[in-house]
């Protein structure tokens, strides 16, 4: 389970993301608990996490944020393999900024990406997820940390 | 930028996005690009067929990873200079890749002007 401190060290990792790699800032709201799976967007990269803690960290995004996130990233490669690319880079990058504070024992894998309409996402059974809404330009995706 | 001799670049990351980026952004004209690989067993071969002086390296990837393939190079070719480019963020890793032999060590997410210091320093 996630203490308030961790979740904010997932939530500015989230804010960093978006100010450095799309040189514009996202509009983070306020995380909340979920009980069960949570839905996803159209892209999900999902990290799988091991070691001290065990769960998964997953970005979730629609195609158009991500179009307008390769956009401002100066890529011009808007092809499914490029969508899938990108959830899986930023779900690698804030899990992996976030052991500035877990620590290296907060193993964390390569991205697994799924996409279509209602992909299975890996949980481990009786694990609560927070999920952090991500709000940038005129979209919205989320990230879902789910931890023990 | 000083003129300076051509300086081989090979660029490692499991990301298309971050292989591109890393090559469009650097502006260091004596560094020439001569490959990318997506993982540290691809890197290794790319390394023996390109003999490259520069590399950037990630270091989460699948099939071998960052600070394994780190060792392989520098044991292959003491000199090359390599800049880790990775989202981990922890010292202890940090440390690990430099004591492996890496020269500098640059964060995801970066700027460009983050990323030409980073050159500009490993280049020195």
């Amino acid at each position: 389970m996630l203490h308030e401190q961790e979740l904010k060290t997932f939530v500015e990792g989230t804010t960093n993301f978006f100010e450095v790699a799309a040189q514009q800032a996202a509009s983070i709201g306020s995380p909340y608990l979920l009980e069960g799976t949570p839905a996803v967007h159209e892209y999900t990269g999902v990290i799988n996490i091991s070691g001290k803690r065990e769960g998964v960290v997953f970005f979730t995004a629609p195609k158009a944020m991500l179009t307008v996130l390769l956009m401002k990233m100066q890529e011009n490669d808007f092809s499914h393999e490029t969508m899938r690319d990108l959830v899986g880079e930023v779900a690698n990058t804030i899990s992996g900024n976030a052991r500035r504070d877990f620590g290296r024992e907060f193993v964390i894998s390569v991205p697994s990406v799924l996409s279509g309409e209602k992909p299975a996402i890996p949980q481990k059974p009786g694990l609560r997820s927070f999920i952090i809404p991500i709000n940038w330009r005129s979209h919205s995706a989320k990230l879902v940390v789910s931890l023990t | 930028m000083n003129a300076r001799r051509p300086m081989k670049l090979m660029i490692v990351d499991d990301s298309n996005i971050m292989r591109r980026r890393i090559e469009r952004s650097q502006q260091f004209e004596e560094l020439q690009l001569v490959g990318t690989a997506g993982n540290g067993l691809e890197a290794i071969e790319l390394f023996k067929r390109t003999d490259p002086d520069v590399v950037t390296m990630d270091l989460t990837m699948p099939r071998m990873d960052g600070i394994e393939c780190i060792g392989r190079l520098v044991a292959l070719k003491p000199e090359v200079r390599i800049l880790v480019i990775s989202a981990l963020a922890d010292k202890a890793t940090a440390v690990e890749a430099m004591e492996k032999g890496a020269n500098g060590f640059l964060n995801k997410p970066f700027t460009d002007r983050q990323l030409n210091e980073a050159f500009a320093e490993l280049m020195r």
